[in-house]
């Protein structure tokens, strides 16, 4: 068989048809674009829609006439979508994407503000951002959270109980040693205790990951409502009046005009949740740690055969998680508020939303998290200004959003292949 | 092991070839007995250990994370890393080492390609090249020719040979006969756990074979020339996805008779899966049409498929063709539950199920301890024969069986084969796809081989492996076939030929 053929049939391309799935984001920012274009600039009023610059309402700011914003915006989405629907560059994606959402919610804004009752009718956007930063903040840590266990093959539903136990723990001992740092260290302890709970009953038992997540939530709340009553509602000032991290202002950043004053001037865990985003994301992808991790979430029997200890490796991960977790839960109790009965009220499985919605990704994640804390500090200011639209309904929209990005509607979301599998040897 | 040798370990599936060689591994811990390396007794606690000692192995299934590159596979567990406890990947070291070792030993990859884009054969590169950039001076293949062509195969022991020029030892897993012969220099037989036997590749395979499993078997199935009637199963344009929604089968056409059996061959992967469960209506049909004696079929419920007189062995019987947590009698009325005898109206009838499946159990020879065992205590034969024996109950028009006897022991196989053949001589279409060679050449009146979900040729019984070989790695049968005229290219229409005169009647005129 001196003359081979080259085989010569020809690959079916995988043939998605006309609709794309930047096509399909196109035409829905198209008629979103249309939607803002023509009803929010039809109830815009002919007033000046004003976004403060600084904390002083008096002061500079950014100033359009609503009508004009509202139609202006509207159009830069439509424009976005146009330009999905006519195809661009795949890199471009994500930044088109962008610029059509924002040009949506800039449309809606300037509805609503040009709309407000006179004397209201300005937006503060220092304020919201840094309401957006501190409402997104335990997501942000219990996102985190998330991505270390899972990356390694843990389902992690126990963000919740992670979190709560660290606010608990952080207040208590924070309060009986009267130190923050004290405080902080009891809190990560906190949620690495149900961390380690998770990790023994999952890794080393074989329980199914899911119901022992939600397990450990119902014990988390069950356990600090019962110190709770029993020990701070009984003598508050001994065991539940924790010092508080004050606000640390940093030198130059802080006088970034917006910016500085509303993420420069924050408390230690705004930092330091910022601070871990970065940190894990290049040790998960730069280091033989993540290497190491993310092997034993995708294909722990191929990690065991090259000599990673799997079962090590999950272990201190889940651990690691629940450090993270637990510092999260102390942003509230060591900064901001006392110790109440179940305070997370959900925030656990809204991280674990963020998680998926950002796909298993700390920056993703990130992003997620400040979404969900944006949509929380909108309907609160929508609220302040006794918008037309019910805030219940704004308070809606990111889990919407989300349901429809875990559809696929965002791309394909894929989780770790090895999550929520047990690892057994042999 | 001789430094520089290739040892065959040869024995049947399930004889422990692998077992052992995981032992030797270090994944599984012996219970008795010792490993001896330069004459020191090895204790082996995990892989590391083996590494260690210079062994590496290349698994059956690959030990390959498929979202991430070559060089991150290469370099895991043995990271080259910068900047002390933080421990930053060094990329470029490990995408040069990767370099330097696929050039000394000519295996040629990309460090940058992600695993799950690359074919199997490059898959298999890829662990060759971890296993030699860990400086092993072992090198253990587990089945390694599984899912290879055998163009691919053939690269494979070039490799192989290399690898022993430079001094590395190989031992070599398999069950196939003719690469053994081909490549080793010592065999060792193995059998329910026991060495049984050494040999020279120069003994027979007839010898070597029943060195395998004991006795004297049969490597042919007896049959007599089939004696095709009318089309039962036509395929036109067939188009399917497979469950990424990439298309698996991309316009096939084909036609078997009552009275014939139409063997597929293939390597795995090449849309013969998408297209048998397309025919069975469990699979979306995008274009094309599917009919059984002239019925239109696509579109079709599984049920409605299967009460028209279809039969149909999944190709993995523990996840498609048994309920393992049931009992042998529940799993041989699964089909038929519902219909008298075995049911009527919303009860079942445990008496007449238990008279049928004892009935069944004796005609198809089917080893359990009771019928009312759970069939998941059965031997993968037993498991077999239960399917085999549920769907061959019906009286049918089509037989549909995909991997028949894929793990199943000797003895099985044989017993598995004479029931097709049985079905076939009382006027059953058959339909069987297999990724084993030797049982489609064994058992087809016709074969043809799918390549990328398509039909690249159809060609009779007695054609030579090594033509059908090129086929299945896709070279065109123009020319693969050039002195062969009854392979016609893809389609249906123009196959008549071949069942009209007879299996393989052109094959032995060329001969």
């Amino acid at each position: 068989m001196s003359t081979m053929a080259v085989p010569d049939i020809a690959v079916a391309p995988v043939d998605e048809g006309f609709w794309t799935r930047s096509r399909k984001v196109g035409i829905t920012l198209l008629g979103l674009g249309l939607l803002a274009a023509v009803l929010f600039g039809a109830l815009a009023t002919n007033q000046q829609a004003r976004f403060t610059l600084s904390d002083d309402a008096a002061g500079a700011a950014l100033e359009i006439n609503g009508t004009i914003g509202a139609i202006l915006f509207g159009i830069i989405t439509i424009a976005a979508g146009a330009a999905l629907l006519a195809g661009v560059p795949k890199r471009w994606f994500l930044a088109v994407l962008g610029i059509g959402l924002v040009g949506f919610v800039l449309s809606f804004l300037c509805w609503q503000v040009s709309a407000a009752p006179a004397g209201q009718n300005f937006m503060p956007l220092v304020n919201i951002i840094r309401g957006t930063f501190i409402l997104a903040l335990p997501l942000i840590f219990g996102a985190l959270a998330g991505v270390l266990c899972e990356r390694s093959g843990v389902v992690n539903v126990a963000i919740e109980g992670q979190l709560l136990m660290g606010a608990f723990s952080g207040a208590l001992f924070g309060s009986i040693s009267g130190s923050v740092w004290v405080g902080l260290v009891a809190a990560a302890l906190g949620g690495a205790f149900i961390s380690l709970l998770l990790a023994v009953f999952a890794i080393r038992y074989l329980v199914d990951q899911v119901v022992m997540g939600i397990v450990l939530n119902l014990l988390a709340v069950g356990v600090t409502g019962f110190l709770y009553e029993r020990l701070m509602q009984t003598d508050a000032a001994k065991y539940n009046s924790a010092p508080r991290f004050s606000n640390w202002e940093i030198p130059l950043l802080k006088d970034i005009p917006v910016l500085g004053p509303a993420l420069f001037r924050g408390n230690i865990f705004l930092y330091l949740g910022l601070l871990l985003v970065l940190v894990i994301h290049i040790g998960l992808f730069r280091t033989r740690w993540g290497l190491r991790t993310r092997s034993v979430g995708e294909h722990p029997i191929a990690a065991d055969t090259l000599g990673v200890k799997v079962l090590r490796v999950r272990y201190r991960n889940v651990l690691l998680a629940g450090v993270v977790a637990g510092i999260g839960g102390a942003s509230y109790t060591l900064a901001l508020y006392s110790f109440t009965k179940n305070m997370i009220g959900g925030k656990g499985f809204i991280a674990l939303a963020a998680l998926i919605f950002g796909r298993w990704n700390p920056t993703g994640a990130l992003l997620a998290a400040l979404f969900f804390g944006f949509a929380d500090q909108l309907a609160t200011y929508l609220g302040a200004i006794s918008s037309s639209i019910p805030s219940q309904f704004l308070a809606m929209l990111p889990y919407l959003a989300t349901i429809l990005a875990v559809a696929g509607l965002v791309g394909r979301v894929r989780a770790p292949a090895a999550d929520g599998k047990p690892y057994i040897k042999g | 092991m001789e430094p520089g040798e290739i040892h065959a370990l040869l024995g049947e599936n399930g004889a422990g070839k692998s077992t052992l060689m995981n032992v030797l591994y270090g994944l599984y811990q012996p219970d008795e007995g010792e490993i001896l390396v330069d004459g020191k007794p090895l204790k082996l606690k995990g892989p590391s250990d083996a590494i260690g000692a210079g062994i590496g192995m290349v698994h059956q299934h690959f030990m390959l994370v498929p979202v991430f590159t070559v060089a991150e596979n290469i370099m895991l567990g043995a990271e080259q890393v910068r900047g002390g406890i933080a421990g930053f990947l060094d990329r470029r070291r490990a995408r040069r080492e990767v370099t330097e070792v696929s050039e000394r030993y000519n295996l040629r990859v990309d460090p940058d390609a992600v695993i799950e884009d690359l074919p199997v054969g490059i898959q298999q590169r890829v662990e060759i090249v971890k296993a030699l950039t860990r400086d092993v001076d072992l090198l253990i293949l587990d089945e390694p020719t599984a899912v290879l062509t055998p163009q691919e195969t053939e690269e494979l022991l070039t490799v192989m040979r290399s690898l022993k020029a430079a001094g590395k030892s190989i031992v070599f897993i398999t069950h196939k006969l003719g690469e053994v012969k081909a490549i080793a220099d010592r065999i060792t037989v193995i059998r329910r756990g026991k060495t049984v036997g050494t040999a020279s590749p120069d003994a027979s395979r007839d010898e070597l074979a029943a060195l395998m499993v004991g006795r004297n078997v049969r490597l042919t199935v007896d049959k007599a020339p089939a004696t095709p009637g009318e089309p039962v199963l036509e395929v036109t344009g067939l188009v399917v996805d497979d469950d990424r929604q990439i298309r698996a089968v991309d316009g096939v056409d084909l036609t078997v008779r009552a009275g014939e059996v139409l063997g597929v061959a293939g390597v795995q992967g090449n849309g013969q899966t998408e297209l048998i469960e397309a025919i069975m209506g469990l699979r979306p049909v995008l274009a094309g049409t599917v009919s059984l004696v002239g019925d239109r079929i696509d579109g079709w419920k599984p049920k409605k498929v299967l009460r028209a007189g279809v039969g149909y062995v999944p190709e993995d019987r523990s996840v498609d063709g048994l309920i393992k947590e049931f009992s042998v009698a529940e799993n041989l009325v699964l089909d038929i539950y519902d219909r008298p005898p075995f049911g009527a109206g919303l009860a079942l009838k445990p008496d007449a199920i238990a008279a049928s499946a004892k009935e069944r159990i004796e005609q198809f020879d089917v080893r359990t301890s009771s019928a009312d065992a759970s069939v998941g205590t059965l031997s993968g034969g037993n498991q077999q024969k239960v399917i085999v024996a549920r769907e061959l109950s019906r009286p049918l028009k089509l037989f549909i069986a995909a991997q028949p006897t894929r793990g199943v022991d000797v003895g099985s196989i044989e017993f598995i084969h004479s029931q097709i053949i049985r079905e076939r001589d009382i006027g059953t279409a058959v339909m069987v796809v297999s990724s084993e060679l030797d049982e489609v050449i064994g058992l087809a009146d016709r074969i043809a081989v799918m390549y990328r979900g398509r039909i690249i040729g159809i060609v009779g019984p007695d054609t030579p492996r090594e033509e059908i070989g090129l086929l299945m790695a896709g070279i065109s049968p123009d020319v693969a076939h050039e002195r062969n005229t009854d392979a016609v290219p893809g389609d249906g229409p123009a196959t008549d030929g071949s069942p009209a005169s007879g299996p393989g009647s052109a094959s032995e005129d060329e001969a």
